[in-house]
């Protein structure tokens, strides 16, 4: 008789694909769910002036959750995220159409593509301030206006203002836009714009009928991007709106810095509920999962 | 839908900057027709289709098609339509809606449109599948849902771009049958682009074979197949020999080749070592080395075959008869 276990194959196969999942498990489960389990704790602990301590409170969540303040802010940065989203889905769509199907040749479409990435070569905070000289009473766009006669005295409202904060948050995320998008849109075959054109469809009612409908998941993973990284931010509102805007993102760094860490905590913990919910929304209408 | 016109070819010409696709050809493709453009890849059968779609433009000549040149109109008012490689069906709709694509662009009502859409899908069969998308159908499906879809414009003249290369062997014969079918009973012209000959001979009556972007031969399959026009033609359309008889290309047909065991045996010319013995069922093929003559194939019938057979490495006597050698142009 033969001593050696039989190990059945299915099995073995499924303990092999535990043990393969098991080291991004263990990274995600170190880096991203304990940090969230630990927020998620501090917000109902206590705090005074000089220390907090555990307990269970909702007076972090109360005080959020009913201060007009919020409400206001939530409602400031809702409308940042939407006009974002807006001028970043045109600008993405229009970018990405553009290397898609009119740029016939691959090298030069990628050669395209390398250039839209191009500003990502500096960092953010750099490609922000930049804008500063451009725009300010006394900067190029100003001086420029007043020389050609458009203006006879500086507007007011170019920096320091929502205009500079929508305009920066556009120049920062538009790319992550045309990214997802330029990568659906190479997935339609181009004999469907023929197939259309054949049916005697005119350009526009390709783009409407063929091209928009078939480029969705990109339009949307580039939405969940934008409307990501918008609601999550602090740094760009506070530079370009000269600290006049508050946002949710600051919010939650003024109480980090006054050593509110349960407050932040608690802030934090619903505005990860509210764009999770964004992104389950939106996740509804158009199926993404082809394109992961 | 008996609105079947003549399409007739004027120097129609596609270059492609220095290149040369399609050279100055001529044809007509009788109205209620079956035509097969024929021809090995890269000698410009696609592109002539494409020219008659209005997907190319034409670089010189004409294209008509009855009494109206519709050489520069758009490809949805030239009274053809095109059933696409890959069948290009539109993944995101149902079939019925892919099917009623071109009558929505025109405005046709919802029901209206798809009812329409729903008579053609009963046409090719598919009337159980409309409301599925296209990739939950197998190859076969999807041909008929684009076969609908071409139909459903009420085209003179349907073009058909390499329609059964993506379907299985089995499938492929079953499809041909009912493209064939399909076009007897709607009446109208199809032109249909392989680089199959079996498919081209079972289906077309017409054969239009074409080489380096121009038209080799055109007639009707049994004319192109019994007597190539020339040496391309002849080893294209396979099944012939090439020879050479004083000093002029004749081709025979493997077919007709007489096998004889002895020399001077009925007039036999060739004399030929046998290279190897293929059994294909009904027949029986001899690959022969023919010395200065080349390689030659002989089809014996199975039955005179195993009456006799032959061993690999017998000297055998070849011959055929005058009215079997066609002359080729060069």
């Amino acid at each position: 008789m033969k001593t050696t276990k039989k190990i059945d194959p299915s099995k073995r196969a499924e303990r092999v694909s535990w043990m393969l999942v098991t080291p991004l498990a263990c990274v995600l489960g170190f880096f991203l769910l304990l940090p969230i389990l630990t927020i998620v704790t501090v917000s109902f602990w206590n705090f005074n002036e000089w220390s907090f301590f555990p307990d269970f409170i909702l007076d972090n969540y109360v005080y959020h959750l009913t201060s007009a303040v919020t409400w206001a802010t939530y409602l400031k940065t809702l409308k940042f995220m939407v006009l974002t989203w807006c001028f970043c889905a045109v600008i993405g769509f229009t970018v990405a159409y553009f290397l898609a199907f009119h740029v016939r040749s691959l090298p030069v479409q990628i050669a395209l593509f390398l250039v839209c990435t191009i500003p990502f070569w500096t960092s953010n905070i750099i490609r922000m301030i930049s804008w500063i000289p451009f725009l300010g009473r006394n900067g190029i766009a100003n001086s420029s206006l007043i020389s050609l006669g458009v203006i006879d005295e500086p507007l007011e409202w170019l920096l320091y203002s929502d205009f500079a904060v929508v305009l920066a948050f556009v120049h920062l995320y538009a790319l992550f836009m045309v990214v997802p998008i330029f990568n659906t849109m190479m997935r339609i075959d181009k004999s469907l714009i023929e197939a259309a054109r054949d049916a005697g469809a005119s350009g526009l009612q390709i783009l409407t009928n063929v091209i928009i409908p078939l480029a969705k998941p990109g339009i949307m993973i580039g939405s969940i991007f934008v409307v990501t990284l918008v609601m999550g931010d602090f740094i760009t509102v506070r530079h370009m709106s000269g600290g006049q805007s508050a946002s949710v993102g600051r919010i939650i760094s003024n109480e980090i810095a006054l050593l509110q860490y349960p407050a932040a905590a608690a802030s934090s913990v619903v505005l990860l509920c509210t764009v999770l919910l964004m992104i389950g929304v939106m996740m509804r209408f158009v199926d993404i999962r082809k394109e992961l | 839908m008996t609105n079947a016109l003549d399409l007739e070819l004027v120097a129609t010409t596609k270059r492609y900057g220095e290149t040369v696709a399609v050279a100055a050809i001529d044809h007509t493709f009788k109205a209620g027709t079956y035509s097969c453009l024929l021809g090995p890849s890269g000698c410009g059968k696609s592109s002539t289709l494409r020219m008659i779609a209005g997907h190319e433009q034409v670089s010189e000549g004409d294209i008509l098609l009855g009494d109206a040149n519709i050489t520069d109109r758009p490809p949805a008012s030239r009274g053809t339509a095109m059933m696409f490689q890959n069948y290009a069906l539109f993944p995101h709709i149902s079939v019925v809606d892919n099917v009623a694509f071109s009558q929505k662009m025109k405005g046709v009502a919802k029901p209206v449109r798809r009812k329409r859409a729903m008579e053609l899908l009963d046409l090719v069969d598919m009337v159980s599948y409309a409301e599925r998308l296209p990739d939950q159908l197998s190859g076969g499906q999807q041909q008929r849902v684009a076969l609908a879809r071409a139909l459903i414009t009420e085209p003179s003249v349907l073009l058909l771009d390499e329609p059964l290369s993506a379907l299985d062997p089995f499938l492929r014969i079953k499809m041909r049958l009912e493209l064939k079918r399909l076009q007897r009973e709607l009446g109208i012209s199809f032109i249909h682009v392989t680089h199959s000959q079996d498919e081209a001979l079972a289906l077309a009556d017409d054969i239009i074979v074409m080489n380096g972007g121009k038209i080799e031969q055109a007639g009707s399959p049994r004319d192109v197949f019994n007597a190539p026009a020339t040496e391309f033609v002849a080893r294209f359309i396979g099944g012939h020999n090439v020879l050479r008889v004083g000093g002029e290309a004749v081709a025979v047909r493997a077919d007709k080749l007489d096998v004889k065991r002895q020399a001077g045996e009925g007039g036999a010319t060739l004399t030929a070592a046998v290279k190897d013995v293929e059994y294909l069922g009904s027949s029986v093929n001899l690959a022969l080395d023919a010395g200065s003559a080349g390689d030659l194939t002989a089809a014996v019938s199975d039955t005179v075959f195993f009456a006799d057979p032959i061993e690999i490495g017998t000297t055998v006597f070849l011959a055929w008869k005058p009215e079997d050698a066609h002359a080729l142009a060069v």
